[in-house]
């Protein structure tokens, strides 16, 4: 049985089409990312299955229940971490935790052995308000509250935004941890690097999913050629680039720039080329592709 | 019960740890008690009057000195010239211009019934109404002097005196305090109750804890009695640091059964924080939730009968005040501090203000969807 399940959900704001015909299914123990750019429609898919919203179209279960006809069995089996910190500022970590807990009819105690390893890393600030806490504090304490009920499926609404890049480690090897105890988890974030940390991700953009795979997968099934350049002139260059023929699609990541031609090349073949045509100072190598090139590539282009 | 319990202890916690609402429920109200029980008052205690003497005769003197006489009347002026006296009105330092015509005594005993006019200044309707109504008063009593001056031995000046003598029962020496007090009480209470459950369940929606608490098994009721039953105890503490404060201060009478007026304080409450929760699931932020609260506030206030009487108002505004549960709650709280009334004398107001309670409550809990 699978934990997750959508069947072509629509949903519309007004005249704004927020998702559009989304189909996926998370199995157990999965660890399933949504990757994509902030308004793509993520939060949106996230309400409506942890039932806080409701669909135009289109079907869904979580957990085996349906998530129309059978919310409340859902919202006994769920975990959810809003993208926003919702858990009371002017509550200690202790209190919090207790208090979600409670709601849910259990105990710190009964669960602890889940929360644990998280758990540890602030309990030495317990009796300290959430509000007060550091952003990578909140989101451990928030991860704990979303776990002290022992929860079939998690729901993780861009838990890393905002995060520093150690804590931002730290988080998804909890999660590599949580996966091995057979909890589902479907997690959000803008930032691709994160992505190749999921066992699958769907490429989501403008409420449609541009495809569904896991990163090894994609990232070896990409077959175009893709050239990393480097010059000491990287704007002119990008405009030189931009218009010519063997051109498919040039941008910049970084301090180079990703080339993709219409035909296979060779690198010395790009470092000539651009010798010749002024740019005296450049390094052109054949790279692997990152989930962000993927990304850009088959997403739609942004005039 | 077990999670009911503990989210009560949880809203205590954070009522607590709120810095504001400490001193607005000790503070505030004893400070309001004291400053609008003494300020917020009816009475007409000096009305300033010109006088224009156009007759100069020892009757109009006579009457002069009467008006002059009077420790709520202070003479501005005097002057022989009525548009002089006009300027006094315009001016605003003089609320009254009486004007004695002339031949005002020749008239009178010729038998010709001379007019004194009054010119009142009625943007104060309150000041008008009273102030002229002092000085109708001290003109009639000079009036029936001055028949039995000119006239002695005529038999009217007998026949008319038949005098009026009131008792003011339940507040002997009509003390306004005595009067405000228990409804600036009820009143209090009402508005802190009403602001506090407005802002809290929107508050939630706020900061966004609210969306946490929906994907929770939580039920509605849990989640509506969980704040209900916080505040309806700091409303309690509050009227009952009130009445102590007015007790202490003022001396209020304390005649009826104490406890009658608390289960009535408590289901008062209960309705109002109905209405206080039924706002905040209709607003979106704090602010809203504060505008709508006044909204309702300000209608209750102004139509409750604290400061103007509900007798005196148009017909479709007293079967308005049905609606108002500070109207209620001014009233149980009157009648059963000042007067000792028992619960049948207070029957219908326990009546509407279950119907009330039902009404709020009942909407608010329909009202609140745990969805986005």
């Amino acid at each position: 049985m699978d934990a997750i399940t959508v069947e072509h959900i629509t949903k519309k704001y007004g005249d704004v089409l927020a998702l559009n015909d989304v189909s996926f299914t998370v199995g157990k123990g999965e660890l399933f990312g949504l990757i994509g750019p902030d308004g793509a429609g993520k939060s949106t898919l996230f309400r409506i299955l942890t039932t806080l919203l409701l669909a135009d179209k289109g079907k869904g279960t979580v957990a085996g229940h349906p998530i129309v006809n059978e919310y409340k069995e859902i919202r006994k089996k769920v975990g959810y971490m809003p993208g926003r910190f919702s858990l009371y500022q002017d509550l200690s970590i202790e209190e919090n935790l207790s208090f979600f807990a409670t709601i849910f009819g259990t105990t710190v105690e009964d669960n602890y052995d889940l929360i644990k390893d998280i758990y540890v890393q602030i309990e030495p600030f317990k009796k300290r308000l959430a509000g007060k806490l550091s952003g990578g504090m909140k989101q451990k304490l928030a991860l704990c509250c979303a776990l002290i009920h022992k929860p079939e499926v998690l729901f993780l609404d861009e838990p890393t935004t905002g995060v520093d890049a150690v804590s931002r480690v730290e988080f998804w090897d909890m999660l590599k941890k949580l996966k091995t105890k057979g909890i589902a988890i479907l997690v959000s974030t803008p930032y691709m690097d994160e992505a190749t940390l999921c066992d699958r991700i769907a490429l989501i953009q403008n409420g449609e999913i541009l495809k569904i795979d896991s990163p090894q997968q994609m990232i070896s099934n990409f077959e175009k050629p893709l050239f990393s350049i480097n010059s000491t002139e990287t704007y002119r260059l990008l405009n030189y680039l931009r218009v010519q023929n063997f051109t498919e699609s040039v941008l910049p990541f970084g301090e180079n720039l990703h080339l993709i031609t219409n035909e296979p090349y060779e690198a010395s073949q790009i470092e000539y080329h651009l010798k010749i045509a002024g740019f005296s100072d450049n390094t052109a190598k054949t790279i692997q592709p990152t989930v962000e090139d993927i990304f850009l590539d088959i997403s739609q282009p942004v005039n | 019960m077990n999670i009911l319990a503990y989210i009560i202890q949880k809203e205590f916690i954070q009522i607590i740890r709120n810095k504001a609402i400490l001193p607005m429920m000790t503070v505030l109200p004893i400070v309001q008690l004291i400053v609008l029980s003494n300020a917020a008052s009816n009475e007409v205690k000096n009305v300033n009057v010109v006088v224009v003497d156009m007759d100069q005769s020892e009757s109009s003197r006579t009457l002069n000195h009467k008006i002059i006489a009077n420790d709520r009347i202070t003479l501005v002026a005097t002057s022989f010239n009525t548009n002089e006296a006009y300027f006094y009105l315009q001016e605003n330092t003089s609320d009254i211009v009486i004007e004695i015509p002339p031949n005002f005594e020749n008239d009178y005993i010729n038998g010709k019934q001379p007019k004194i006019q009054l010119l009142v200044n009625a943007t104060n309707g309150q000041q008008a109404i009273v102030g002229s109504g002092y000085l109708k008063a001290i003109v009639a009593s000079f009036n029936a002097k001055l028949i039995q001056k000119v006239i002695p031995d005529i038999s009217i000046s007998k026949q008319s005196n038949t005098t009026i003598s009131s008792r003011y029962w339940y507040n002997p020496e009509l003390k306004y305090t005595h009067f405000m007090a228990p409804g600036i009480l009820a009143q209090l209470t009402a508005l802190l109750t009403i602001i506090l459950s407005a802002m809290n369940v929107v508050r939630e929606r706020e900061v966004g804890t609210i969306e946490q608490i929906n994907v929770t098994p939580l039920k509605k009721w849990q989640f509506i009695l969980g704040k209900l039953i916080p505040f309806l105890c700091i409303g309690l503490v509050l009227f009952t640091v009130g009445i102590i404060a007015s007790k202490l201060i003022f001396n209020i009478p304390i005649l009826g059964n104490l406890l009658l007026l608390f289960g009535y304080t408590t289901l008062n409450i209960i309705a109002v924080l109905g209405l206080g929760l039924l706002i905040s699931n209709f607003a979106d932020t704090q602010q809203q939730a504060i505008f709508i609260a006044f909204f309702f506030i300000i209608i209750f206030v102004l139509m409750s009968g604290l400061f103007t009487p509900i007798d005196s108002m148009p017909k479709w505004a007293q079967q308005l005040t049905i609606g108002n549960p500070l109207a209620h709650f001014i009233s149980v709280s009157r009648k059963v501090l000042m007067k000792g009334s028992g619960f049948w004398n207070i029957r219908f107001e326990f009546l509407y203000t279950f119907i009330l309670a039902f009404i709020f409550n009942g909407l608010a809990v329909w009202s609140y969807k745990k969805q986005v």
